[in-house]
């Protein structure tokens, strides 16, 4: 139809009349001038420094190079070996794995419970919709340097509330047992609100007939929550855990002001293990490997949570 | 990933939908849960502020309440230094940059997918596409490596491109997608009255896009703005620095002095926080919109 009406209206307009079959375009209608000036900024970029470095730590990680030169010892699989017998970094791996438990069994439901409250209609709803946001507009690293405070054992507020309450203040981030925990609080605290406001999307999203159908059905509060509403979140559950995994495998920016990964390893995620062990070290190759398993985990995960998940919605 | 779609529109900051009364036993119970929660997420915060005021000694005995002896000190002289504003300026320019090339590259790309058939778009689209499965991270050693032969190491630009580059991928998606729900109506008829792709980017498409523009904007803003791992690896002089490494390296010079720390972790959260309250709307869409279209 459109095109229909383009061809007609082209030859009326005259500028087109001696060619008999073909509409020919100008310059400024044929597509190649924008392609050959829109295209090739984004793709330069793009390759040079996205997928040509991704790449390159596969090529990278078949080697033991520092950086200088140009890598020459080729020791084959040798990185991966090392990866994986790594103590540091299996305990890296469980960390992940510990932030995506806390953030499907503590953060969403925490999300959740709040998103059905600030979606309703109370005064303050917005008030404590944008206080719960606050953290997550917050750098990483800010946060990160904020909760050092607040863990702080002579000076901090966890230090302050041991005092009141007559006992000896713990220092949790120098205890290797419990560092771990003491971080995935702060991971709750900065992102819960981001997880709040993918609910009251979904909650908003919920068609009211059904609850009002629910309501003259006589189902209870409770009820109309785990039978309604909950269902009919499954799309914005799912997407939530998403960005939880996903998340998790990119803590970094968090873990460098609390504890840097320590005391002694036991506050690794992956990104940390790469950068204590490839970066400072100078261990390109090294460090590509653990790029390569880290690329290798959010490729997988993105395209099973596309095939999974994401098929009914 | 590409394609994950949320099932409704989000505006996350306009007003509660749901029309129920609340009973009154609710509603303590509500009030109480809420102000519980937010007094965790206020309370680190403002004692961070508070901190700034008090002495070292103070902050030992004291760390909740407010300053018996207001230290204003401990902020001027941060905010009278050098270092604050140079790292506040660094992040500003490094931000601005990248905002601005992402912004045009990915616009640009994105009209040629929406509006242009050619032989190959969908590959490469999905090339581009590729970009947001991985973060930045997976392959910093040979950006480092790259950014170095290319002579950037310890310049603005070694930090602005690789992130341009990593945020191509979103920018490229939220465009196309947006400039494709445009009305094609506007296209033939342009086409039709003689104006060219060009014209018809510049003239029609952009000044439709002013919402779309805004979402990427904000989201580039704020990424960059805090970003900590790129000019971690890719700047080696102080006064380069944007403020996330500046307040570690802060922390790092002043680890026995808490309330200066303090001090200086307010003041470089401040802008941010104005912002966020300036144009709360704006950025809540932005950030949620964003992170779900993407």
């Amino acid at each position: 139809m459109s095109e229909m009406l383009i061809s007609t209206n082209v030859v009326t307009a005259g500028s087109a009349l001696s060619v008999p079959r073909r509409r020919k375009r100008s310059l400024a209608h044929s597509k190649w001038p924008v392609l050959i000036l829109f295209l090739p900024p984004a793709l330069l970029l793009f390759t040079v420094l996205v997928i040509l470095p991704m790449g390159e730590a596969g090529w990278y990680s078949f080697y033991n190079w520092n950086g200088y030169g140009s890598p020459t010892q080729w020791i084959g699989l040798r990185n991966y070996q090392l990866i994986f017998r790594n103590g540091a970094f299996t305990q890296a791996l469980i960390n992940n794995g510990l932030i995506v438990v806390v953030s499907v069994c503590v953060q969403i439901p925490l999300a959740l419970w709040l998103a059905s409250m600030v979606a309703s209609r109370i005064k303050g709803a917005l008030f404590f919709r944008l206080i719960f946001f606050l953290p997550y507009v917050l750098a990483d690293v800010a946060a990160g340097m904020i909760w050092r405070f607040v863990y702080d054992g002579d000076f901090g507020l966890v230090a302050g509330i041991s005092h009141f309450l007559g006992v000896e203040a713990p220092f949790w981030l120098a205890d290797r047992d419990m560092a771990m925990y003491a971080i995935l609080g702060v991971v709750v605290w900065k992102y819960f609100g981001f997880h709040m406001m993918l609910f009251i999307a979904g909650l908003q999203s919920i068609d009211k007939s059904v609850l009002e159908a629910a309501d003259i059905d006589g189902a209870t509060g409770f009820q109309k929550f785990r039978l309604v509403t909950l269902p009919l979140l499954g799309s914005t559950v799912r997407l939530s855990v998403f960005f939880g995994v996903v998340g998790s495998l990119q803590l970094f920016d968090m873990i460098m002001p609390l504890t840097g990964g320590g005391p002694s390893n036991s506050t690794q995620t992956m990104v940390t293990f790469l950068y204590n062990f490839g970066v400072t070290r100078m261990q390109i190759g090294f460090g590509s490997a653990v790029g390569v398993v880290l690329f290798v985990l959010c490729v997988t995960l993105a395209f099973s949570y596309k095939r999974v998940f994401m098929r009914h919605d | 990933m590409t394609e994950i779609s949320a099932s409704a529109p989000i505006d996350a900051a306009s007003a509660p939908t749901s029309g129920q009364r609340v009973r009154t036993g609710t509603q303590i119970y509500m009030y109480v849960s809420l102000l519980l929660v937010a007094a965790i997420v206020v309370v680190p915060l403002l004692s961070t502020a508070l901190g700034g005021f008090k002495t070292l000694g103070e902050l030992r005995g004291n760390p909740f309440g407010l300053p018996s002896e207001w230290q204003w000190a401990n902020y001027t002289d941060i905010i009278l230094s050098k270092r604050y504003w140079l790292q506040m300026s660094n992040s500003l320019i490094i931000a601005l940059l990248t905002v601005f090339l992402t912004l045009a590259f990915g616009a640009m790309a994105a009209f040629c997918f929406a509006h242009i058939r050619f032989f190959g778009s969908s590959y490469l689209l999905n090339y581009f596409l590729i970009g947001l499965m991985f973060p930045a991270a997976t392959a910093i050693l040979p950006l480092y490596i790259r950014i170095r032969d290319l002579g950037l190491i310890d310049t603005y630009w070694g930090v602005v491109l690789p992130q341009v580059a990593f945020g191509l991928g979103m920018s490229i998606m939220l465009f196309r997608n947006y400039f494709r729900n445009l009305p094609q109506e506007l296209f033939d008829a342009a086409f039709v009255d003689g104006c060219g792709y060009m014209r018809f980017f510049w003239h029609i498409t952009l000044p439709l896009s002013r919402p779309i523009i805004a979402t990427v904007g904000i989201i580039s803003f704020v990424s960059s703005w805090n970003n900590y791992i790129v000019p971690l690896i890719m700047l080696n002089s102080d006064s380069l620095y944007p403020w996330p490494l500046g307040i570690m390296i802060y922390r790092g010079e002043f680890s026995t002095e808490w309330q200066l720390v303090l001090a200086f972790i307010t003041l470089t959260i401040l802008p941010t926080i104005i912002a966020f309250f300036l144009a709360q709307k704006h950025i809540i869409a932005g950030l949620t919109a964003g992170a779900v279209k993407s």
